[in-house]
């Protein structure tokens, strides 16, 4: 396995971070860059898409941020392997799923991933844990100048950094924050928050993009429009939009804590006793649970650094992580147990949940 | 139980309605299982709806029609299919047609973001380049030639440093 060391180390997302935050569990800003002279991916020819991938890693591969990272070639993966790649969000389904040359340069820990041959020739990402969005785009920034030292950028005086698609061009920038929402979830708040966002040119999409109900309350929230504005004003108008549903969240746990404690505290109390108890969980169920428990630490139920736990716990009770910890492809029905067994390791040691300690805001 | 909707693009029985609203607008898709998979929905970053409704109009004119890049060969036909360009070049080729597109999607349509240094070096060489040509024409017509052949040497210079910026990237 090539990805092995990879997913043994800690990763930004996975408590190789800072500690973990309420409410916002990362920032994310990605950059879509194309180079001059060579058709976009999704025109190219075999060859080209070769020599696009091999000066891209080139480029790459002498970078300070790539300095004990890792360069993978997707053709040369496992499904199973570029399935957990995904679940980490290093690369996108649609690379992972690509028949063509492609691959993607990961840093040592893992805050920056650069796809190669995605929709665009480069999709240069950072990301960070809570909400930092100026660091994270400082980060980017200064590691794009340096690429660009190297690749020459398609960039037009008029329409600023070329892309694949028009939704993309000029800054090539999306912004992003992953947020945990189940105060507003659980209020029924959710479709008045989506209207509202969208209503300001930002999209809400779930943790893995559908545009299905997002599990465990995870809502990623991000800019829409990349062309007009200059990279901190769509930085600047994203933040404070994410301000707005952080204090909206607050209200809507407040209010919960007022009005409805008994079921608030029985929902936690299940989810507890579930993860200490399961035999058989499927990744959603899983989520839901995690879930709870991130703000039963964010309501002093259960110590901090059980935050940053569930956090990575997030990302390996999905099937991909499921299956590489057991060395191998198993059945859905097995997974569950897996994952059930692999949870009550996980809690075996936690504290009862302590609600003398109930604070709330936090802090 | 809803009625069964066909899928936008093949369509199959949908079973995915995504609703998003944009500019106080409700728009709804409705998709197949297979077909999202396809048009990347279920990535989340290469996803966007807008791919879906602001594709360009649906009425061409004839000649914009039998608009090809000549670079990458792409046509009209084949953007409202995939709702991609071909190649950086596309761009010029297809500018009337992705004016309008532009608009209803972005802020505006002038980048005033990021530049790359080595666009900007271009961009300080061709704004030198029309103030020594205009300089030379004002040396013309006050008769003054010695000073234009200077200018003109510093114009043929810059002219020289700017295709060397051009090929060399």
């Amino acid at each position: 396995m090539q990805i092995t060391p990879l997913i043994a180390a800690k990763a930004e997302l996975t408590s190789g971070g800072l500690p973990a935050e309420p409410i916002v569990l990362s920032t994310r800003v990605r950059l879509a860059r194309n180079i001059v002279s060579f058709p976009f991916p999704g025109r190219a020819n075999s060859s080209q898409r070769e020599q696009v991938l091999h000066t891209c890693f080139e480029a790459m591969q002498d970078l300070h941020d790539f300095e004990d990272g890792h360069l993978l070639e997707t053709l040369k993966l496992s499904p199973l392997e570029k399935q957990a790649l995904v679940e980490r969000h290093l690369i996108s389904r649609e690379l992972s799923q690509a028949e063509h040359a492609g691959g993607v340069a990961v840093s040592a820990d893992q805050k920056v991933s650069v796809m190669v041959n995605e929709e665009d020739h480069l999709r240069l990402q950072l990301v960070r844990t809570g909400f930092n969005l100026d660091t994270t785009w400082n980060e980017i920034n200064a590691l794009d100048t340096e690429m660009e030292g190297k690749l020459d950028y398609a960039f037009s005086d008029q329409l600023g950094y070329l892309t694949a698609c028009p939704t993309n061009l000029g800054t090539g920038l999306r912004a992003s924050a992953m947020l945990h929402l189940p105060g507003l979830v659980m209020q029924e708040y959710m479709e008045k928050v989506v209207r509202m966002v969208n209503q300001l040119g930002m999209a809400v999409r779930g943790l893995f993009g559908e545009g299905s109900e997002a599990t465990g309350s995870i809502f990623q929230i991000s800019n829409q429009q990349t062309l007009g504005e200059s990279e901190q004003d769509i930085i600047k108008r994203l933040s404070s939009i994410l301000h707005a549903i952080i204090e909206q969240e607050q209200n809507a746990r407040q209010v919960i804590l007022e009005k409805k404690p008994a079921r608030l505290f029985d929902k936690i109390g299940r989810a507890y006793g579930i993860l200490q108890n399961g035999h058989l969980l499927s990744s959603e169920e899983a989520m839901n649970l995690l879930s709870l428990m991130r703000l039963a630490v964010d309501l002093g139920l259960l110590p901090e650094d059980y935050r940053t736990q569930v956090d990575r716990l997030f990302i390996e009770a999905q099937p991909g992580h499921v299956q590489l910890t057991a060395k191998g492809e198993i059945e859905p029905r097995e997974r569950d147990k897996q994952r059930a067994t692999r949870m009550r390791e996980e809690f075996a040691q936690a504290p009862t949940l302590n609600y003398k300690n109930l604070s709330y805001p936090a802090g | 139980m809803a009625k069964p909707e066909q899928c936008k693009h093949c369509q199959k029985p949908a079973t995915i309605h995504l609703t998003q609203i944009v500019d106080n607008k409700m728009h709804q898709v409705d998709l197949c299982e297979d077909c999202p998979f396809k048009q990347g929905v279920t990535d989340p970053e290469g996803f966007s709806l807008a791919d879906f409704l602001m594709k360009p109009p649906a009425v061409l004119s004839a000649r914009q029609e039998a608009l090809k890049c000549e670079e990458c060969g792409f046509t009209p036909a084949d953007f409202k299919k995939t709702g991609r360009f071909g190649c950086p070049h596309c761009y010029s080729t297809f500018s009337d047609l992705l004016q309008p597109m532009l608009r209803n999607m972005h802020k505006d349509v002038v980048h005033r973001g990021k530049t790359p240094e080595r666009a900007r070096q271009r961009v300080d060489i061709k704004r030198k380049l029309t103030e020594r040509e205009e300089a030379m024409t004002q040396a013309i017509s006050e008769e003054n030639y010695e000073k234009a052949a200077e200018i003109r040497d510093e114009i043929n210079e810059l002219k020289k440093q700017l295709e060397a910026e051009t090929s060399s990237s």
